[in-house]
């Protein structure tokens, strides 16, 4: 008699046990799908929409001291052509001699076809003056290349050596914290807090990482572009700021985005 | 001179889903700048919505409404084709209006 009520308490410290374990799981499991629930519903109205519709009226509309529009910009798959090139940039063009990004290409069409001074848009604040529309253009262009694959070209000698530069700086540990961009977004399933940190040395994915932005963050309504996230990892980082399209920050898209071969793009994503 | 808003109007059985994002700053008027001076009040008071002329819905918002929001409601008997607006006001009596076609 004695022993059948002995296994029965341990019974019931086992079940408890297993219902304690069982709570955290589900609770840990319900935190991330909660956030993911939670862009799902936000996505239906994402205003990365309204920048997307000022980026396509500022493409079209003739500004600057040339008073020209950027209808013959060539983002690398002719002038002119739009959709598609978000896919494949960065890569080298031959006309600047030098690697671009969407969003320093977009510098220089504004430079060479609207005459706007490329090197005071560069100095301009994110979100202000002509930088909030360059952001803008940015997230039209990538939106028109929504649901296309990552397929950054590798053919030439700059595109390489690019992309070498990326994967240096991505492992360079420095700063106050001795950190690198690899100490947070080289290892599976990693976070902080709450927010899943992509591992960004390999494809993390169709609309992860590099395949998300430009996107609107809705805890501060700001629309980023790839080149304002950079800025934000670097400050998180407690480096000092690296320059407006630098050939680092081209490098680092280089890396992520060749990584990324085959993913599909989300951009103009949201995000929390 | 506001952006423009984004309008949706899908028509599904006898009644419309309409879809609006607003480009708007929605200020508070609580929020300090870097100077620490307070920044002014700037918000969507007033949103109505017509279906073919005929109002459908009035609002009156306040500051606690997000920065470029985002309004969905439903229109009973509204059809493919029909026309749908939105209207804002805000408190410095700057509006925008814009049109949709029910889909």
């Amino acid at each position: 008699m004695k022993t059948t009520t002995l296994n029965l308490a341990t019974l019931a410290v086992l079940a408890g046990t297993m219902v304690l374990t069982g709570t955290a799981w589900a609770q840990a499991k319900s935190a991330a799908e909660g956030i993911a629930e939670y862009r799902k519903m936000l996505e239906d109205g994402n205003p990365a929409d309204l920048f997307e519709a000022k980026g396509e009226a500022l493409w079209k509309q003739k500004r600057g001291p040339k008073n020209a529009t950027l209808e013959q910009c060539n983002l690398g798959k002719g002038a002119g052509v739009v959709k598609g090139t978000f896919v494949e940039l960065p890569r080298y063009f031959a006309d600047t001699g030098k690697m671009q990004d969407l969003e320093s290409r977009l510098v220089t069409c504004m430079e060479t076809l609207q005459g706007f001074n490329a090197e005071e848009i560069g100095k301009t604040a994110f979100g202000r003056g002509e930088m909030a529309n360059v952001t803008a253009l940015a997230t039209w262009v990538a939106a028109e290349s929504r649901g296309l694959r990552f397929n950054l070209p590798q053919g030439h000698a700059e595109e390489q050596k690019s992309y070498e530069i990326g994967k240096r700086v991505f492992f360079y540990r420095g700063g106050p914290m001795d950190f690198s961009c690899a100490s947070c977004h080289s290892v599976d399933g990693q976070r902080i807090r709450l927010q899943d940190l992509p591992n960004l040395t390999i494809n993390p994915g169709d609309g992860v990482g590099f395949a998300a932005w430009p996107a609107y963050r809705v805890s501060n309504g700001q629309m980023w572009s790839m080149q304002l996230r950079l800025n934000d990892c670097y400050r998180q980082q407690r480096f000092p700021f690296p320059g407006f399209a630098s050939e680092v920050t081209v490098a680092l898209g280089t890396y992520m985005g060749v990584n990324a071969k085959g993913a599909q793009s989300i951009a103009p994503a949201i995000k929390r | 001179m506001a952006d423009p808003m984004r309008i949706r109007a899908q028509a599904a059985g006898d009644k419309a889903t309409v879809r609006v994002l607003m480009s708007h700053e929605m200020e508070t008027g609580l929020r300090k700048d870097s100077a620490g001076k307070t920044i002014p009040a700037w918000f969507i008071q007033e949103v109505t919505a017509t279906h073919n002329g005929k109002p459908v819905l009035s609002a009156q918002w306040g500051p606690s409404v997000a920065k470029n929001p985002f309004l969905q409601f439903t229109v009973k008997g509204a059809k493919a084709g029909d026309k749908i607006t939105v209207s804002w006001l805000d408190n410095k009596g700057d509006k925008r209006t814009d049109e949709a076609t029910v889909s």
